[in-house]
């Protein structure tokens, strides 16, 4: 399954519309990348990538698994405070902390994932509902405020000068960036791979899948960690963008964002939840902007309407119509050629 | 010749309803098996039971000698039992090719790979090109499983059994739908196999007609029971039998 240059080429368009997005803008408003609007579409693309790998983590569950989880930010919350505490208060320097991330978000997914995963469908999504409201309990609750802030959250989370946001802004953006395209490139691999067809086989029937010689629990677990240490991966960058862990990631909202993130972008296709994510993101910006308070309900109005329009998501819609304009287009020829 | 698989006095409650009744029966290796009864006679349960999606409420299910009732439907399935379902149950979004990929992919030790592509592993997508040809859907590889007409969706069910290469077939009503001119080329495919490989064949069938040309042994289950037992010519003649089933069949 060779693939052209053509099949690639919309991915590599955006992606050069994003590398050069920064210096596009300076340009236009003739403000250095350091000021003004310049620096504030870098932080509002920032905040875009960090949301694209989390709903792709998202999606890994919902789109090629087939499992409705309602406490992904569970995961996204570990990220963050474990960035944080594990950076502010045991001094450990970043890319230890990052490896630990990894280690302690594969532990909590296992474990979440064998506790719960012997119940299905809606069932599933309230257990993992419930799991990531005791974390939110958790961080909330006076008892660790030495280390997690409680409602406040855990502020001044110190990162090397070199990658803090508020001095480099555009060294973070193109940090995020290449995490973004990175994750993006490893979930394409997992897909495709034979333990990513499994995942197929189960979204599309697990009985069969079972039937046919897969143990569809592990396979589900193993779905679960892949999925939990990317959405902790995320929450950790969230962090060091915010210099903060708040307890607003461990929220049912961050969850409830990813999953409509999935949805807008188109479920089941990688790129799709990313744009997802975008459209969100900059949907909210603006209609917040131009509308103030009542941003919301317009916002609720859009969404209504792509679902009823745009069934697959925005990604998934589009490439059904493009089998659909390409029968179209072969009728036609046919008929002329006769 | 050995006996592979054995029913050891299973039965199978649901709720008030005892839906298999101390079943027990010896399925000889290489054999064709069949199993004829009236609609809700517990012919799927019985199937159930022996490839593990449902555990008897008592009996054992033995397999070459080993007491298989405790695995779990993956582990029978590694074991060498495969089945294929009366209700057509396969991958509908996925393709052709791709449904049966992933049943010759599951036997393999390849499963846990996350870092290749799946389509680098050449002897799961050859022997699924094998078994698409093989099971009459040669040229429909690419399309959805879900786009099949009825009666390829029964080659698409046997495919993804046979893919698997499993020792001991479990068919569930293979022509179940079928258009009847479609039936006997199925059931050569299903006689080809076996004789290609030596198979035991566990069959379930309605078709009287396909039952006493094929089948070198019939169980009859009638009320979850077994009533009868034996050679085609044997239970043909079986005056219950003729009584309970085949009588109002043939009526
Ligand atoms: N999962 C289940 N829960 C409750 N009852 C069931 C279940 N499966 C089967 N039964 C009941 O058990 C009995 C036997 O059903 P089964 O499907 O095994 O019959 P069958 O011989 O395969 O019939 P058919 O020829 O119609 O396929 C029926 O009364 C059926 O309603
Ligand atoms: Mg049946």
């Amino acid at each position: 399954m060779t693939k052209s240059i053509r099949d690639h080429l919309p991915y590599l368009l955006l992606l050069a519309a994003l590398v050069v997005l920064p210096f596009a803008i300076s340009f236009l408003t003739g403000e250095p990348l350091n000021k003004g609007i310049a620096l504030f579409s870098q932080g509002l693309m920032i905040q875009v990538f960090i949301l694209a790998v989390f709903a792709l983590s998202y999606d890994i569950l919902m789109g090629h698994t087939g499992i409705l989880s309602f406490g992904h930010a569970l995961f996204f919350g570990t990220g963050a405070y474990a960035l944080g505490i594990l950076v502010k208060y045991a001094h450990w320097s970043l890319p230890v902390a990052i490896l630990a991330i990894i280690v302690i978000a594969a532990l909590e997914s296992f474990v979440i994932g064998i506790l719960s995963l012997r119940v299905h469908g809606v069932y599933f999504a309230m257990v993992t509902l419930a799991f990531a409201t005791v974390a939110f309990i958790l961080v909330e609750a006076t008892d660790f405020k030495q280390w997690t802030g409680a409602e406040d959250g855990l502020h001044g989370i110190p990162v090397p000068d070199a990658i803090n946001p508020a001095i480099h802004r555009t060294e973070f953006y193109f940090l995020a960036l290449a995490f973004a395209v990175a994750i993006f490139l490893l979930v394409k691999l997992f897909v495709d791979s034979p333990s990513g067809r499994v995942w197929a086989a189960i979204r599309e029937n697990e009985a069969r899948a079972t039937s046919i010689g897969f143990n569809t629990l592990a396979f589900k677990v193993q779905a679960t960690i892949i999925s939990g240490i990317i959405a902790a991966l995320a929450g950790a960058l969230n962090a060091m963008w915010n210099l903060s862990a708040t307890p607003q990631t461990m929220e049912v909202g961050t969850t409830i964002n990813a999953l409509l993130m999935t949805i807008i972008g188109g479920s089941g296709t990688i790129i799709g939840p990313m744009l997802g994510a975008g459209v969100l993101q900059l949907l909210g910006y603006f209609l917040n902007l131009w509308l103030g308070s009542i941003w919301q309900l317009v916002f609720g109005l859009i969404y209504i309407l792509l679902v009823l329009f745009v069934p697959y998501g925005i990604v998934g819609t589009w490439r059904v119509k493009q089998l659909d304009w390409r029968a179209a287009w072969r009728a036609r020829f046919a008929r002329v050629s006769k | 010749m050995e006996i592979i698989l054995e029913a050891d006095h299973l039965r199978k409650d649901f709720g008030g309803l005892i839906a298999v009744e101390d079943v027990s029966l010896k399925v000889r290796a290489g054999s064709l098996h069949s199993i004829i009864g009236p609609n809700g006679a517990g012919k799927t349960t019985l199937f159930n039971l022996l490839s593990g999606v449902f555990k008897p409420t008592t009996g054992r299910v033995i397999y070459r000698g080993r007491d298989i009732t405790a695995q779990p439907p993956h582990r029978i399935a590694h074991l060498g039992i495969g089945r294929s379902y009366q209700i057509t149950n396969v991958f509908p979004n996925l393709s052709v090719f791709e449904n049966v990929r992933l049943s010759a992919q599951a036997m393999g030790r390849d499963n846990w790979n996350l870092f290749a592509p799946a389509s680098r592993f050449k002897k799961y997508a050859d022997r699924a090109h094998h078994i698409v040809e093989q099971v009459g859907l040669k040229g429909k590889g690419d399309l959805l499983a879900s786009v099949l007409p009825h009666g390829d969706k029964r080659k698409l069910e046997l495919g993804i059994l046979l893919a698997s290469d499993p020792q001991v077939l479990l068919l569930d009503e293979p022509t179940a739908g079928m258009a009847s001119e479609q039936v006997p080329q199925l059931m050569a495919l299903i006689a080809e196999v076996r004789k290609e490989s030596n198979k035991t064949i566990l069959l379930v069938e309605h078709n009287m007609d396909v039952v006493m040309n094929v089948s070198d042994a019939i169980t009859v289950m009638h009320y979850g029971k077994v009533l009868a037992e034996g050679t085609p010519v044997q239970v043909g003649a079986n005056d219950q039998v003729q009584k309970a089933y085949l009588g109002e069949l043939y009526k």
